[in-house]
């Protein structure tokens, strides 16, 4: 509820503000403010209006196929919405908009899809675009439309929207967007609103026809677009003078409505947006800037009509007024066509002699081109299709070496000096060209049409363009590159830095580290350190030892049962050829070479189990180090095993370690001693029962007991030194 | 059938090199016709002499440059230079006056920098200067105007003259100019009453001043066929006008001579609308025209007081050559769109 009446409340704003408007418009001194001003330069060549003036707007039967360009305005292709085969009506969406500034494509007559594909259109460069083709079914039957007839009680929004879904783009040449054009933005108040009716192009009568018969669509679409644009100060209607009848057709239906229609001195080109607003306000767009920002916006006669059609019928634009002239044609007129109809169709509708036709133009003689493919189509911009004879429009003669007239400069409608321009365009001198203000240029060919020795100055100018704006690209492209090196640059010695930074801090970390560790090589904190990293080191290698492959563990103690039978058999030996004195001693020896024989039998029937069991592992050597599930689970308890043995060996040592590292020197000497004592005492225990028992190796008891003893009581000197 | 690929403009307005060339040389006629009243048929020989000598230069020159030599002779502004020096030289003068003037002008002044629309300084003018400077004799006897001279030469005598041995000396009379540059004890109104050349003429002395009448005409009509503009014309003429008003000092034996004088003397209005308006070598854009134009009248007025030279057009011109290109730097117009000129050197930011 509440946005209808803030709707409703939004329109009553409008209306008391048109009927203020009114109201002061008639009190205001008109003739001070509709004063008419001249612009620069300007030429008049022959009008050429007549011959296409003669019949009113006329209709051609419909061509079989329709090919309906994707691109037909300024901005982004629409995107297709219709498939191959596809059976579409009469003004049916068959592309989207893509993106905002953009527009839709609609479907001028009823039939089939038959091609989405690259075909010829209109352009310069005679160039093939993405075209949806459509095969005529002849009925030409009308999808549903969705009119807004009481567009005053609804929505800017909604109203803009529809303008954009029904395709609408500027109808005088450029194509832009409507939609886009009517919503300006950047806070720009807009009080003057101009509808170009002023066609000062020769031959082009399009814009003159439809003013003179659909005056009152017209003006029914001004009325929309001051509608949406907030209704501004003023709304003028720029005619030139050479169209009386259009001039009275509207100026009858202006009446009872607040525009103005201007009538004004025909010169070409006085239809120029810029050259129209500065004739209608004397202001200036400001270079590189646009007509909104000196509170104006700009629209075509043909533009308004198709507004007014959008939002009365939801009709979308699907056909167009052009004027067909030449003399090769045997009918000159305007014909009302839909957009999509080949060019080749509308000629021979109109008898074209092709023995007098020399060239094809698109657009009026001062600023249209030439096609070479008559199978291209009429789009929402073609305004007019000149088929001129050669006498008509005689070929060029070649250029001759410009005098430096001047005529050029005093031609030109946006005050550029056209002979310098021409002249640093031959010497491609970009700088200048600037400098000269080569982009002010609207290419309106004035200066060319004057030129005594026939230079193609426009022709030269828009190349100078075309280069400029590549060398731009090329720069743009070459500078981000470089940016892109240049950061890639940095980065990579920003990163060199860093790692050369950290480089640094670890060796000035190590180092002082290294001097703390000399400094504190006494303290029990270093050597505990270091004690635990060898304890580590030297219970990992025993594990490793233990858990070397079995046939390691094989070879090993074969080798060690060797050498210990070797030496069992030389202490033998010894013992036998030893005197007296030394016989204990070597019996004491031979005992230990014989226990370790022992000892190595013990291992070398170990490992032979081992290698056993373990046949799998012995052929997967890889294996070891990561039992894969093919492994036995021997050789899994095996791995199990000797890892849990490492583990529980490091925790030993290191529990000892820890043990010993947390005592002070005096307690560790202490602890010592307890241990030596023990040892001693122990010792002693052995040699008694040595002895008692008659041991053989209780001369080897009384040594070790002797070195022990010996170890206790320097220990104890070293702990009463302390002391 | 292939259909023509052209870009727009389709349409032309018809106008022509040739077409304004010819305009050009027509538009003399009114001064040769009264040259050629007041001073006989000298100046046609001149001419005559002029157009063959330039003619054939250019043609060759084209020819040596391997270039179409009809497309180029047909432009026809070889021949507006030749008409313009033929009017600028002494009447029956030596034939080789002319020829040795033609060959500078084409060759040296025109074809040497690159041929037409290439040159720096107006190809007349350096023809006139190189003569001036290197035959100072021949160039500064004027045949006076016939009612002085009891009856201009016949063609016998003008044949005698320009290609025989006959001296011209019985046929001259000073100048108007040269009458009042070389008086220096007489007061002006004494001096035109003393002097037939004033005392039967009206404005600016016998013959000279109906020249520059027709001179004037001639430039209305280029003016009036947008030919040329009116800036540099009417700065000169407005420039040389103010000066010697001036310096009138009330028409004194000092005096510079009047403003009609100045005027309607010399080669005043042949300079003003002929060659001060060359395209080539003058400036651009209207305001410097202006300048250039203003700067011309200011030289003309000077050399001619206080010179060596009673007439100074061609100097005057030539010095104002040298400054085009840096004036035309100074007064580019303002752009539509763009809040002020700039000067050409100002490059764009890029």
């Amino acid at each position: 509820m509440s946005q209808v009446d803030e709707r409703l409340s939004a329109s009553e704003r409008r209306a008391a503000r048109e009927a203020h408007l009114i109201a002061s418009e008639k009190a205001r001194d008109l003739s001070r403010e509709l004063k008419i001003n001249d612009f620069h330069g300007g030429v008049h060549p022959p009008e050429n209006k007549h011959q296409s003036t003669g019949e009113p707007i006329g209709r051609i039967p419909l061509a079989e196929d329709l090919i309906v360009p994707l691109n037909q305005h300024i901005g982004a292709t629409a995107i297709p919405l219709v498939k191959l085969g596809d059976l579409v009506l009469k003004g049916q969406k068959i592309a989207e908009a893509d993106g905002p500034v953009s527009c839709p494509v609609h479907a001028p007559t009823s039939g089939k899809v038959v091609a989405i594909e690259p075909m010829s259109v209109p352009h310069p460069s005679g160039m093939v675009a993405d075209c949806i083709q459509i095969r005529s079914d002849g009925r030409d039957e009308w999808c549903a439309r969705t009119p807004l007839a009481d567009y005053r009680n609804r929505d800017t929004d909604e109203l803009l929207e529809q303008i954009r879904d029904c395709g609408i783009a500027g109808m005088g040449g450029a194509g832009f967007p409507t939609a886009v054009k009517l919503n300006p933005r950047g806070g720009v108040t807009i009080d003057t609103l101009i509808i170009n009716g002023t066609e000062c192009e020769p031959y082009i009568t399009a814009d003159d026809m439809l003013m003179r018969e659909h005056a009152d669509e017209i003006i029914a679409g001004v009325e929309i677009l001051a509608h949406l644009l907030d209704q501004p100060e003023r709304v003028l209607i720029g005619i030139e003078d050479n169209k009386p009848e259009a001039i009275k057709a509207m100026q009858r239906a202006a009446e009872g409505t607040r525009f103005h229609v201007v009538v004004f001195p025909t010169k070409y080109p006085s239809g120029g947006e810029k050259q129209l607003i500065e004739i209608l306000t004397g202001r200036e767009v400001p270079n590189e800037g646009l007509p909104a920002n000196v509170g104006i916006v700009c629209q075509n006669v043909g533009t308004a009509r198709a507004v007014y059609r959008a939002i009365h019928f939801g009709e979308p634009l699907i056909s167009r007024v052009t004027t067909v002239v030449g003399e090769s044609l045997a009918h000159q007129r305007n014909i009302e066509v839909p957009i999509g109809t080949p060019i080749r169709h509308i000629l021979e509708c109109h008898g074209i002699d092709r023995k007098q036709l020399q060239r094809i133009v698109i657009g009026g003689p001062m600023m249209g081109y030439t096609i070479e493919d008559e199978s291209a189509p009429v789009v929402k911009t073609t305004n007019c299709i000149l088929a001129p004879t050669n006498k008509e429009l005689p070929p060029p003669p070649p250029a001759q070496a410009c005098i430096r007239c001047g005529l050029c400069a005093e031609a030109c409608p946006a005050s550029l000096l056209p002979q310098q321009l021409y002249w640093y365009a031959r010497a491609e001198d970009r700088d200048k060209l600037q400098a000269y203000n080569l982009f002010d240029c609207i290419e309106c060919g004035a200066c060319s049409y004057v030129c005594p020795s026939s230079i193609p100055l426009v022709q030269y100018y828009r190349a100078a363009k075309g280069d400029i704006r590549e060398a731009r690209q090329e720069k743009e492209k070459a500078d981000r590159a470089r940016e892109r090196f240049e950061y890639r640059k940095l980065r990579m010695e920003r990163a060199e830095q860093e790692k050369e930074a950290k480089r640094l801090e670890r060796k000035k970390a190590a180092e002082e580290a290294r001097k703390l560790r000399e400094q504190n090589a006494g303290s029990p904190e270093a050597q505990a350190a270091k004690q635990e990293a060898d304890v580590v080191a030297a219970a990992l290698a025993r594990v490793k030892a233990k858990q070397a492959s079995p046939e390691q563990q094989l070879a090993r103690a074969q080798r060690t049962l060797t050498s210990a039978e070797h030496r069992v058999e030389r202490m033998q030996q010894k013992v036998a050829e030893a005197d007296e004195s030394q016989r204990a001693q070597l019996e004491a020896q031979l005992k230990t070479a014989e226990l370790k024989l022992k000892e190595a039998r013990d291992k070398l029937a170990e490992a032979e189990s081992l290698s056993a069991t373990a046949p799998a592992a012995q052929q997967h050597p890889a294996a070891e180090s990561a039992p894969t599930p093919s492994i036995t689970e021997d050789k899994l308890t095996v791995a199990g095993a000797s890892s849990s043995a490492a583990g529980a060996a490091i925790e030993r040592a290191k529990a000892a370690a820890a043990a010993r590292a947390s005592m002070s020197p005096q307690e560790k000497l202490a602890a010592e001693i307890d241990a030596l004592k023990t040892r001693v005492e122990k010792a002693e225990a052995r040699l008694q029962k040595a002895r008692s028992e008659d041991d053989p190796n209780t001369a080897a008891f009384e040594t070790a007991l002797g070195k022990l003893q010996e170890k206790l009581a320097e220990k104890q000197q070293q702990a009463g030194s302390q002391d | 059938m292939s259909l023509m690929q052209i870009t727009s403009p389709h349409a032309h307005s018809g106008q022509s090199t040739s077409k304004v060339m010819l305009q050009v040389a027509a538009a003399t006629v009114p001064g040769i016709l009264a040259l050629v009243i007041y001073f006989g048929p000298g100046v046609l020989i001149n001419i005559a002499l002029c157009i063959v000598t330039a003619l054939a230069s250019e043609a060759a020159v084209m020819k040596l440059r391997n270039r179409p030599v009809g497309f180029y002779l047909k432009d026809y502004s070889a021949l507006v230079t030749a008409v313009l020096l033929g009017i600028a030289l002494p009447p029956y003068c030596p034939w080789w006056i002319p020829v040795v003037g033609s060959i500078s002008a084409i060759v040296l002044a025109k074809q040497l920098y690159g041929g037409m629309g290439y040159n720096p300084f107006n190809p007349a003018m350096v023809g006139y200067v190189v003569l001036l400077i290197s035959f100072p004799v021949e160039m500064t006897r004027w045949a006076g105007p016939a009612e002085l001279i009891q009856g201009v030469p016949g063609l016998d005598e003008t044949f005698a003259l320009v290609f025989g041995n006959m001296n011209v000396d019985g046929f001259t009379r000073a100048t108007p100019l040269e009458i009042v540059r070389h008086n220096q004890s007489t007061i002006l109104a004494q001096l035109y009453e003393m002097e037939p050349v004033f005392n039967k003429g009206t404005l600016a002395g016998l013959g000279w001043e109906m020249a520059n009448v027709g001179f004037l005409l001639g430039g209305l009509f280029l003016w009036f066929r947008r030919l040329i503009t009116w800036h540099a014309p009417v700065a000169m003429l407005a420039t040389l006008a103010v000066l010697s008003v001036m310096f009138y000092d009330g028409g004194s034996s000092l005096s510079e001579g009047s403003p009609l004088l100045h005027l309607f003397s010399g080669a005043t209005m042949l300079g003003a609308f002929f060659i001060v308006t060359d395209p080539v070598s003058g400036c651009t854009s209207n305001k410097g025209r202006l300048i250039f134009g203003a700067g011309v009248g200011l030289l003309v007025f000077v050399i001619r007081a206080w010179g060596a030279y009673p007439d100074a057009v061609a100097f005057a011109v030539l010095l104002m050559n040298f400054a085009a290109p840096f004036i035309d730097n100074y007064t580019l117009p303002r752009t539509y769109g763009h809040k002020a000129a700039r000067k050409a050197t100002d490059l764009e930011e890029q």
